[in-house]
């Protein structure tokens, strides 16, 4: 342990820079670290963009795909590509993003917020407001909601970051809530209270409306996916990201290497909310209406929340994993309980099983209890097991093999 | 000013049950470490325990007796749903408090899907006797019965709290553990019994708020997500007084109360934003963190 | 028991320490926190009666060796206290063998006052009033004022006080006087001399001074392990003091 205490040229950019860069270089390396690197990350890495690759594809032909497929499919009708399934894969895809999102902030950052849905909710009604109450265009209503979202995020980010930890946590949420209330206010009747609002039409390009261009509003969403996948990716790569990810451990020790952490933890916040804005106009163009309470309700937050930790917290395609999952079983469930034969179910089975948050809760306190590391830490720790076995193998079975 | 008079009176009501819910939360906070979300849902479950209790009570006790049954089925109820919390999910996941805080959100998702699934979404109405919900004239003032009962409730509970936290050896334990619980430890002292205590206490609490709230604000009805709703505020409050700080909730609870009444009756309901009043809440929230981070009574971190 | 109290670790062993008359065994004590390994192995034992000093430089694990015999941070390897293997044990249950920890800081509790600090310590059903307030006759009559009103000196005292309430074979005592006043110095030092007689005492302690006049036996630490254990005599010997503690001129 070097005891320095005098930093040597602080007016050299490059060289003030080094020793932050090489103690978030050295948190990174312990974060990422452990057994599994053991063997180099770049195989890893390989497979996995091959992985996501093939699945990207899939998703991407999946439109064209007609084939009937009994009991597993979330729409009313058993096809692929039927309207009711494209819109379910599209609402994954947006949630998907938008928990990519979260993720930068809670995996990445460490900061958990329960006030993400306003930045969501900012997204859908701004973009909605400015299409169906003042007739804009498409093009200035998105610069619109954009600049409102960004506003918004800097100036609530910067009040929410004054505390730490849990306080953070209640006060996102309380600001989250206002915004709940704004809309169901309806204030000078803009968002249409309780019963929410419809998106006018008139504005919106053809091939973005109706039930008959779902596959063209799927794309969209899929590519919403992607670009967020892409910015995030690039974000918490970069040197920025470093510093998000020392703060996660040790934000003390960051603030001791003479970095100031709260711009990094604004800039965090202020790029994921952006993104669940961006979530919200996708979904408002996927789904055609909003309400306060599918898209400004805590729930929602929760719901997000809950896709990131099932998925695995800080893996970025965790919580796109978590996402759909969540997502795709929610509308499935939901779709089953609607089914004439669930009615002739014991009301003590019927009761809990009718209701999706029911169940999704409970597999998520399951994956806390006995999965912490979510989808993405079972999958790893079977590639691993795999991995050290044919390792095994290779070395005879020598019983050395696996201990590190 | 007779209006004016029974608002404060409302607004020193709803600030008693924000205390009810703001000290379970402040005191498991304080002791633990773990923001419990799942307390909005005990909050729910308790109003429904009293539901339960007081429909099948009907005339077996007489009006007073039901009344007595339903307040002790709600705060019976939050305790036991406490207690098994903690034990069962709170008890393993000890030295993980993200993981803590994670396991009571997916409690209350799966808590209130099951009361959905249960009661449907929607509001059941609480039997309760005609005196609760009538007013009590003093002179031009016409005063609900019920405000009091609340304002009873809530002061009530903060001496009953005050005198065991200061005379009772868990009462010494909680306040010793609060401020290190490390060394509560290593004084040979077994924390875990005074957490599993807190939670027992907070939830009957919470039990007991959750139905004073469906009989004083809420019209004498119960729905599956109330909880929530009123949690929010509750979580304003203990932010406001400061994070683990019981006096701090007395204040905070008081402030946010009056100041929720006011706002919402004196400008919201005038300009048909029947809202108005909770969202100066969330900016009474701003205003404090900007001035005092670490809350009224709080250490700032 | 033969030869010197402090010898080479024991090998193997499964035979209780206790009855080989240690009150305290460690055995290959592993410790890790946030990544970095701070006790690498150390192996140490205490033999019963008396006080052993642990000493070493600033941050080579002192305070980390106590606080992992007690359970309050996850360990690896043996501790092997008052006749019991105690490693993974909750640390309530460690200090209800019979063990006293007066921490680095104090840690008495600001806002309770004295009174409700000792009364939180007891431990039996007859906690020893009359010999804590023999000892300490401040304690008695500042009853009444919050702990954290106390001077450094007094909160001291409230932290060792504490632990002499209830019967304690063993006492953990972290640098009991570092940034006292010279007057408090000696009463502790006096308290700590008169304890030592009749219980067993694991004392960090950086005053050389302090050491040489409590202490029988010594075990120095190095960057995570024993570098020296021995007689407190050996303290004589300049070049190890100048090396292991970074003092000059201990004489």
């Amino acid at each position: 342990m070097s005891t320095t205490t005098t930093p040597t040229t602080p007016t050299d950019p490059t060289g003030a820079a080094s020793p932050v860069r090489r103690a978030t270089d050295r948190f990174v390396a312990r974060l990422a670290g452990g057994p599994p690197r053991v063997g180099g990350t770049a195989p890893v890495r390989r497979t996995g963009s091959v992985v996501g690759g093939i699945v990207l594809a899939v998703f991407a032909v999946l439109p064209f795909v007609g084939v009937q497929v009994p009991w597993v499919l979330p729409g009313t009708v058993d096809v692929v590509n039927s309207a009711g399934t494209l819109q379910v894969l599209g609402l994954c895809f947006v949630f998907g993003g938008v928990a990519l999102g979260y993720d930068l902030l809670f995996g990445y950052t460490g900061l958990l917020s329960f006030g993400q849905v306003l930045y969501f909710a900012e997204g859908a009604y701004v973009f909605d407001i400015a299409l169906t109450q003042w007739h804009w265009a498409l093009l200035p209503a998105l610069a619109l909601t954009a600049g409102v979202g960004l506003v918004l995020a800097v100036v609530l980010g910067a009040i929410s970051l004054r505390v730490n930890g849990i306080a953070f946590a209640m006060v996102t949420l309380a600001f989250a809530q206002a915004m709940y209330y704004l809309i169901e206010d309806n204030p000078h009747g803009l968002t249409g209270g309780d019963t929410g609002l419809a998106m006018a039409t008139a504005r919106v390009p053809a091939l973005l409306l109706g039930v008959g261009n779902t596959r063209d509003l799927y794309w969209l969403a899929l590519a919403f996916l992607l670009v967020v996948y892409a910015v995030v990716w690039l974000a918490t790569e970069s040197v920025t990201g470093r510093v998000w990810m020392a703060i996660r451990e040790n934000e003390a020790r960051v603030e001791v290497l003479g970095l100031r952490s709260f711009p990094f933890k604004l800039s965090a916040v202020v790029l994921s909310s952006l993104i669940a804005t961006g979530g919200g106009v996708v979904y408002l163009l996927l789904i055609g209406t909003v309400a306060p309470d599918a898209v400004a309700s805590t729930t929602v937050t929760i719901s997000v929340l809950v896709m990131v930790v099932l998925g695995g917290v800080g893996t970025r395609w965790g919580a796109v994993v978590g996402a759909i999952v969540y997502v795709y079983l929610q509308q499935y469930l939901l779709k089953v309980a609607a089914q004439p034969s669930f009615a002739s179910l014991p009301g003590v089975l019927r009761a809990p099983l009718s209701q999706p948050e029911f169940l999704l809760g409970a597999i998520f306190i399951l994956f806390i209890l006995f999965a912490p590391g979510g989808i993405a830490g079972i999958t790893g720790r079977l590639r691993h097991g795999i991995a050290s076995r044919r390792q095994d193998a290779q070395k005879g079975g020598s019983s050395g093999a696996r201990a590190h | 000013m007779s209006t004016f008079i029974a608002i404060t009176i409302s607004g020193l009501a709803l600030g008693a049950v924000y205390f009810l819910v703001a000290s379970g939360l402040s005191l498991i906070y304080g002791l633990m470490d773990v923001l419990n979300f799942a307390h909005g849902a005990f909050l729910t479950l308790g109003a429904y325990a009293g539901w339960e209790v007081a429909s099948h009570l009907t005339g077996a006790l007489g009006t007073e007796g039901q009344f007595a049954a339903t307040i002790a089925a709600a705060t019976a109820g939050g305790a036991f749903v406490a207690l098994v919390t903690e034990v069962l999910l709170i008890r393993p996941l000890y030295g993980r408090p993200i993981s803590q805080i994670l396991v009571t959100v997916g409690l209350d998702l799966a808590l209130v899907g099951l009361l959905l699934g249960a009661f449907g979404s929607n509001s059941r109405a609480i039997p309760a006797p005609a005196w609760l919900t009538s007013v009590t004239r003093v002179g031009a003032e016409r005063l609900p019965n019920g405000d009091f009962v609340a304002l009873g409730a809530g002061i009530v509970v903060l001496c009953g709290l005050t005198w065991f936290l200061r005379y009772t050896r868990y009462g010494l334990v909680i306040r010793a553990g609060v401020e290190n619980r490390e060394m509560v430890q290593a004084l040979g002292i077994d924390v875990g019994r005074a957490f599993t205590l807190v939670f027992v206490i907070g939830g009957a609490a919470a039990g007991l708020a959750g139905l004073l709230y469906s009989f004083v604000f809420s019209g004498g009805l119960v729905d599956p997500t109330q909880g929530d709703q009123l949690l929010i505020f509750a979580f304003i409050v203990v932010v406001i007084g400061g994070l683990g700080s019981l006096n701090g909730s007395v204040i905070a609870a008081i402030l946010v109360g009056l100041v929720q009444v006011y706002v919402g009756f004196y400008l919201g309901s005038h300009n048909g934003l029947a809202e108005l009043g909770n969202v100066s809440v969330v900016l009474l929230l701003a205003v404090v963190l900007q001035a005092r981070p670490g809350g009224l009574l709080g250490t700032p971190t | 028991m033969n030869g010197s109290p402090v010898s080479a670790p024991p090998a193997g062993g499964t035979a209780s320490a206790h009855r080989a008359g240690l009150a305290l065994d460690v055995a290959d004590l592993h410790v890790t926190i946030a990544g970095s390994h701070v006790l690498q192995g150390v192996s140490f034992q205490v033999p019963s009666g008396g006080v052993t000093a642990l000493l070493g430089r600033n941050g080579v694990g002192k305070t980390t060796t106590l606080r992992s015999v007690l359970g309050l941070l996850a360990a690896t390897g043996r501790v092997d206290l008052l006749g019991h293997d105690v490693v993974g044990w909750p640390t309530h249950r460690i200090i209800r063998l019979g063990v006293g920890y007066v921490p680095e800081d104090r840690d008495v509790f600001a806002g309770l006052t004295v009174r409700e600090n000792l009364r939180l310590a007891e431990a039996g059903s007859r906690p020893r009033y009359d010999d804590v307030y023999r000892l300490f006759p401040e304690l008695h009559e500042r009853g009444r004022q919050l702990a954290g009103t106390l001077s450094g000196g007094q909160q001291q005292m409230l932290a060792i006080g504490r632990v002499l309430l209830n019967p304690r074979p063993i006492l953990l005592v972290d640098e009991p006087t570092k940034g006292l006043s010279p007057k408090y110095v000696s009463e502790v030092v006096s308290v700590l001399e008169r304890i030592g007689g009749e219980a067993t005492i694991l004392l960090v302690e950086q005053n050389v001074h302090v050491v040489r006049r409590l202490a029988r036996t010594i075990v120095v630490l190095d960057q995570g392990r024993v570098a020296h254990a021995g007689a407190v005599e050996d303290l004589a010997d300049e070049d190890l003091v100048r090396r292991l503690l970074g003092v000059a001129g201990a004489s």
